[in-house]
């Protein structure tokens, strides 16, 4: 056991910083050196752009079978990998990918990915959300064999300047194509986008709370009032009550404006990785407990179907 | 096909979940109990691809303590053939591995031509056992599905990538796949459904005669209360009350407005 291991996803250059911030997080409590790795052409940037100081080492993973992802290609690939170079830790960014092929990865080491981290704590202790968001796990590995974790986007920062260099090895896995049992289509989106939330500066968001689909004329009336777009969490376009791409969260669109209006989100971590980094938020919900008040500068605890109505009210005498 | 859906009872997110004195786990007394909700997407998949073909069988399995019956009988009343339900009391001391050995020492006698379930739970959320399930199974998978189309040879599913991308995947079967919420309109239990699904089949079988080598190698040690990660400013009073100081707030202290 000889590391902390940091895997790098093709295309998610400042998610990788952040599962780097972690690692060396990490390495602080275990006292280990840091490595990284990823699949590709070790020339095509994926260990080019690294803040603060480099790993001890990279490993560019490079076979054909790979240039396009395949959960039974890339278990085939990192397990040979880690059995090579013995890691203690292997680090993920929690991304799709990852969720994907890692469970099946750390099964093959009789290991258990934990998954989604949010924060390192001596021990180490690794802290990730129960309940939907309403309490943290802290967990701990114990027993032989590498230990499997997967970093949540924005729960770590990488504030560090400069770079430098790493010397990287090659690796290249024993794979046959009789192996890999699925068959991926090039990715595609369901219909044009026509809204981008992106560039919105205020959003009003709803959730579960609203209850019913006809209900919903009471949101949008406030969001006309504050001159907003309509965003929804999960559920609401699961129910064909506004289109997909009005959706907020790790499926849908992420979101930064300067004003944030939750309506009846609980906030899962789903919908809150797509909106935290709002300017201002304001959380209207009828649980006091609901972890959407732990990322909002605001919060009116009480029914919305009393509370929306008034604010709209009041935005309108406001405008006066 | 012969597809088994692997479901969770889970806490009702309406619920109100406490911390148990112990720390480890949530005080499990006074709980209401519902479906994993991306399990029931799961369900529904499998009872429609039923439907189109004609033929096929849909065995609803769950692992959990004797509470968990509800949660399968409500399964059966939507359109289920049959059920197991393997007895387990210690399910939250269990890894993800531990479940998932159970689920798959249960599947592996019935040879399916899918597995179902859902991306992940509700109460840990640890989006794993699925995939931790083709692997013990030796089985291919595919995650966060939202449609599953039955070909000559195998299947052609819909999945979902982040920030609104799909992509479709052929694999053959058997296979195990994990759903996402979404990709149908959820049925309800009809009262005939209910009536039938008292007479039809639900087997029990306890974790014990599965013989899987259970000790975890992740460990929940602690849960707590969620740090805040921002002051926020509760603001008291009436609706109208609140809904004035918050514009105020809105225009002169955060000058979003």
């Amino acid at each position: 056991m000889s590391g902390i291991l940091v895997v790098q996803e093709a295309r998610k250059d400042r998610f990788f910083q952040e599962t780097l911030a972690a690692g060396r997080r990490l390495a602080e409590w275990a006292g280990l050196p840091l490595e990284a790795a990823a699949i590709g052409d070790p020339n095509k940037d994926i260990f080019l752009e690294i803040s603060g100081p480099p790993p001890a080492k990279g490993h560019a993973i490079i076979h054909p079978l790979l240039e396009t992802y395949t959960a039974d290609g890339y278990v085939i690939a990192f397990e040979q990998l880690i059995r090579k170079i013995e890691p203690a830790y292997v680090l993920f960014p929690h991304t799709y990918q990852a969720r994907d092929f890692v469970p099946r990865l750390a099964a093959r080491f009789g290991q258990v990915l934990i998954g989604d981290v949010t924060a390192i704590e001596a021990g180490p202790l690794f802290v990730r959300q129960l309940f939907q968001g309403k309490l943290d796990g802290s967990y701990r590995h114990q027993g032989d064999g590498p230990c499997f974790v997967s970093i949540q986007s924005g729960a770590f920062r990488n504030d560090l300047q400069g770079g430098g260099g790493m010397s990287i090895d090659h690796f290249t896995p024993q794979l046959d194509s009789a192996q890999i049992r699925t068959r991926p289509g090039e990715p595609f989106r369901a219909s044009e986008q026509t809204i981008d939330l992106g560039s919105a500066q205020r959003i009003v968001s709803v959730g579960r709370g609203i209850k019913e689909a006809q209900n919903l004329t009471l949101v949008q009336e406030l969001a006309t009032a504050l001159g907003a777009e309509l965003a929804a969490s999960r559920p609401i376009c699961d129910n064909g009550w506004l289109p997909m791409e009005r959706q907020v969260g790790s499926s849908g669109q992420t979101v930064a404006p300067k004003l944030y209006l939750a309506v009846g989100i609980s906030g899962a971590i789903q919908h809150l990785v797509g909106m935290k980094g709002s300017q201002c938020i304001v959380a209207v919900n009828k649980d006091p407990d609901a972890p959407i008040f732990e990322v909002a500068d605001y919060g009116i605890v009480g029914d919305l179907f009393d509370v929306v109505p008034a604010l709209t009210q009041a935005v309108k005498a406001a405008k006066q | 096909m012969k597809i088994v859906v692997a479901i969770k009872q889970v806490p009702d997110r309406e619920t109100q979940v406490r911390i148990a004195p112990s720390a480890k786990w949530i005080d499990e007394s006074d709980l209401q109990w519902a479906m994993n909700e991306p399990d029931a997407y799961a369900l529904e998949e499998a009872l429609q691809l039923k439907e189109k073909s004609g033929t096929g069988e849909v065995i609803v399995l769950s692992a959990g303590p004797e509470r968990v019956g509800q949660t399968i009988r409500e399964a059966l009343a939507k359109g289920a053939d049959r059920a197991i339900h393997v007895v387990c009391d210690d399910l939250s001391t269990l890894d993800a591995l531990g479940v998932a050995g159970l689920l798959a020492a249960a599947i592996k006698p019935e040879n399916p031509d899918l597995v179902l379930t859902g991306l992940q739970s509700e109460d840990v959320g640890l989006g794993q056992t699925g995939v931790i399930v083709a692997e013990l199974l030796g089985l291919p998978h595919a995650t966060m599905i939202l449609h599953v189309e039955k070909g000559d040879t195998g299947l052609k599913v819909k999945r979902e990538l982040e920030e609104g991308w799909f992509q479709s995947i052929e694999l053959p079967t058997p296979a195990v796949l994990t759903m996402q919420s979404g990709g149908n309109k959820l049925r309800y239990a009809t009262l005939m459904g209910i009536k039938k699904a008292k007479t039809k089949e639900l087997r029990t079988v306890s974790a014990a005669e599965l013989s899987v080598d259970g000790a975890p190698t992740v460990v929940l040690e602690q849960i707590s209360m969620p740090k805040k990660q921002k002051s926020t400013q509760i603001l008291p009073g009436s609706a109208k009350e609140a809904a004035a100081t918050l514009v105020e707030k809105l225009k002169t202290e955060a000058r979003v407005l």
